[in-house]
């Protein structure tokens, strides 16, 4: 047993190699996947630019169902599984209780995520990310996502066991660090939302049978689509959450890594991580709040977050982490004014600098429009607009995708033992990144206040039978879109290509 | 080197601490208690009344109705121009071929029932359309589900040409989906 383990030579950590294996190589799946929805982000952000309008319409769609998916599903998840093995091995002293069960796993969700992107791009899955009904994919498609559901589960489940192994076999004192905690936090929701998924991808998954493969056209009766929506969401709203629990993680991490800050009172943050799993599993229906079916008070109840809590839970976190850092940083000796600890925050270490992007812009970008969107007459004015897309390129990607960007630079060199590649690169890339997708996150948000539709080929209507012209301004605030985007673009495409090239031709650390 | 994190669970909260959770909490029920004082006192709310219905009987209403209202023909398009009269039930979809049932003509101060769902109109599906209303003063947004009747209660307060767009994803000819409603002084 005992050599399975090596212990890291400059932070002292036990190293349990087979988990090592599989951090590195979920790492590098959710990396990959980050690249090739990088470059789907591109072709659809150049068709949605009408003065560029890149790509036909058929590509248009397809690529924009490959990019939330590639993103959202498979560089989200493959990172939060590598995160959750870190959490439950390397912070712990402990070992991964089933190597093979990891593996399993992760094959799961690479054949899986292979189908999706496969039936995608031939044009057998235009259906876009939600797939409502009746719009109908060709089967591999469910298939496709069941199976990276599953393998998804599998890995949090082997997590959970972990966590037992290590209580077991006593490999921690005490309570269990609060990042493991944090990370447990999303365990549990992703456990709840995965069953959801079940709920709603399998008999999609069977309907889409009918007529395919030999089987008789009334093998599975229609889904309603209200039905449909109402548990399609209960998926796709608290799966969101699983990516607030493990980006608030990384924050409480990188922040311990880099200014050596320690929580000020753990009790407060680890209960607002458990506001987080009680009560943010609520709030799907803000997707549903102009659908007809469901009663305004039903929806009023369910949108108001059980009385917020869940936003209370935020902003607990948004005081706690910067607060630990500013204590941090006042030892270190800068205490002049209320603000020199800031000034001589470490910027130019690129982790510090994507965490504290990631949670201003979380919470400023994404957070306070995710609640006033989600509220009944604001609703009616934003829903289904650009506003909509702006505001979660706020969450999940100035929010998550920053913050997990930010800890890589911790993972090369810890657990693939190699030099960061270039400082320089890693240096510019959150400062592009952040102010990339700040600009065109927002630029988005005015525009859809105009009406500006989300997931559309042509708003200049040039092929529809009756014209529609929006206001001039809107191309205004396109236009920043595109710039805002290019400039994300440059900072996504310097961390992955600083990433790879670390990973592959970096300097080892023996 | 080995973990260890004390039981800190039950330190107490310091002075700040307790500060901005106190703020934090009165500003969460805050926003809590005002989602239903708003649909109480705000003068836009969403609808509250839906019914179920089949694709087909809701051909046959909005066919029917275009044919009662019926006062000329858009040439383009090909799609009938309506003028229901003030407070009469109004039915609205959006087509299997990614068109608009109608344009409309309504008379501004006047109270309409908009019924709106979807229909195949000549396609092979009835899709999920977003029914968004848009001029460069006004946008409102709901949604078209096949099966479903959700009755907008609607009084247009300005007279003018409304856009109509689609902005659920509904298919290839999704962006093809523009049409108008005509609020008459
Ligand atoms: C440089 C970075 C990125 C750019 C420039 C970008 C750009 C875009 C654009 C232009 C759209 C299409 C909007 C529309 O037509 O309605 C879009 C949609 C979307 N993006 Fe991104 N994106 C980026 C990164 C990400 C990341 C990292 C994620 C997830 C972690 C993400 C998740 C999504 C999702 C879920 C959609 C919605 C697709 C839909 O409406 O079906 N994006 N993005
Ligand atoms: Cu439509
Ligand atoms: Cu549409």
């Amino acid at each position: 047993m005992a050599e399975q383990f090596r212990t890291c030579p400059t932070t002292g950590l036990k190293i349990h190699k087979p988990a090592e294996t599989l951090i590195r190589v979920n790492a590098v799946a959710a990396v990959v996947c980050l690249l090739v929805g990088g470059l789907a982000a591109l072709l659809i952000l150049l068709t949605r630019w009408p003065a560029v309008h890149l790509l036909n319409e058929e590509w248009f769609y397809r690529l924009l169902t490959a990019h939330a998916l590639d993103m959202l599903i498979a560089w989200i998840i493959f990172f939060e599984v590598a995160g959750l093995y870190f959490g439950a091995t390397v912070l712990l002293n402990n070992r991964l209780p089933a190597p093979k069960v990891g593996w399993v796993a992760f094959i799961l969700m690479i054949v899986g995520g292979a189908l999706i992107n496969y039936t995608v791009l031939v044009g057998e899955a235009t259906v876009a990310f939600t797939s409502y009904v009746p719009l109908k994919a060709s089967p591999t498609y469910y298939l496709g996502v069941i199976l990276f559901a599953v393998g998804a589960l599998t890995a949090v489940l082997h997590f959970f066991a972990a966590l037992i192994v290590a209580k077991k076999e006593k490999t921690y004192e005490g309570s269990l660090p609060m990042v493991t905690f944090g990370l447990m936090c999303a365990g549990v929701i992703a456990v709840l939302t995965l069953l959801h998924g079940a709920a709603i991808y399998i008999p999609t998954f069977l309907w889409s049978l009918n007529g395919q493969w030999g089987i008789p056209n009334d093998f599975f009766p229609g889904i309603d689509p209200m039905i449909y929506r109402l548990v399609w969401w209960g998926l796709g709203h608290p799966s969101q959450q699983i990516n607030v629990c493990a980006m608030v993680s990384m924050w409480y991490l990188i922040a311990t890594l880099t200014t050596g800050a320690k929580p000020l009172n753990e009790k407060l943050c680890r209960t607002a991580f458990l506001l987080y799993v009680l009560f943010i599993n609520v709030a799907s229906e803000h997707h549903l709040l102009v659908d007809p079916a469901l009663s305004i008070w039903h929806k009023i109840v369910n949108t108001s977050y059980v009385m917020h809590l869940a936003v209370l839970a935020s902003m607990i976190h948004a005081f706690a982490v910067p607060a630990m850092v500013e204590v941090a940083l006042r030892k270190k000796g800068f205490t002049k004014g209320l603000f020199e600890w800031l000034k001589k925050a470490p910027w130019g270490n690129p982790a510090f600098a994507s965490m504290f992007i990631s949670l201003m812009g979380f919470g400023f970008v994404g957070g306070i429009t995710g609640v006033t969107f989600g509220t009944e007459q604001i609703s009616i004015i934003r829903h289904n607009t650009w506003s909509i897309t702006g505001h979660f390129h706020g969450t999940v990607v100035l929010g998550t995708t920053l913050a997990f960007m930010g800890i890589t630079y911790y993972i090369v060199p810890l657990i693939f033992r190699r030099q960061i590649f270039s400082e320089t690169m890693a240096k510019l890339s959150p400062y592009f990144f952040g102010g990339g997708v700040f600009i065109f996150a927002n630029a988005m948000m005015f525009a859809g206040g105009y009406g500006v539709p989300r997931r559309h080929w042509d708003i200049t209507f040039a092929g529809a039978s009756i014209p529609f012209q929006f206001d001039p301004t809107v191309f205004f605030f396109i236009a920043l879109t595109g710039l805002g985007g290019l400039l994300a673009i440059v900072g996504g495409a310097l961390y992955v290509l600083n990433t790879v090239a670390s990973v592959f031709i970096g300097k080892k650390i023996q | 080197m080995s973990i260890s994190v004390e039981r800190i669970w039950w330190r107490p909260l310091d002075r700040e601490e307790k500060i901005w959770v106190t703020i934090a909490l009165i500003w969460c029920l805050g926003t809590f208690f005002m989602m239903p004082v708003w649909h109480v006192i705000a003068k836009q709310n969403t609808p509250n009344e839906s019914y179920k219905v089949s694709v087909d009987d809701f051909e046959k209403l909005v066919t029917a109705f275009n044919e009662k209202y019926k006062v000329g023909m858009d040439e383009n398009s090909g799609l009938p121009i309506v003028r229901p009269p003030a407070g009469s039930d109004v039915y609205f979809a959006g087509t299997g071929i990614w068109q608009w049932s109608s344009i409309l003509e309504l008379e501004a101060g006047k109270e309409y029932r908009l019924h709106i769902s979807s229909i195949k109109g000549g396609g092979v599906e009835a899709w999920q359309h977003g029914l968004s209303i848009v001029s460069s003063k006004f946008n409102a947004n709901f949604m078209i589900i096949p099966g479903y009747d959700y009755v907008l209660k609607i009084t247009p307060t300005e007279a003018g040409e409304y856009g109509v767009i689609c902005n659920e994803f509904c298919g290839i000819g999704h962006h093809l989906m523009a049409g108008k409603i005509i609020v008459k002084g």
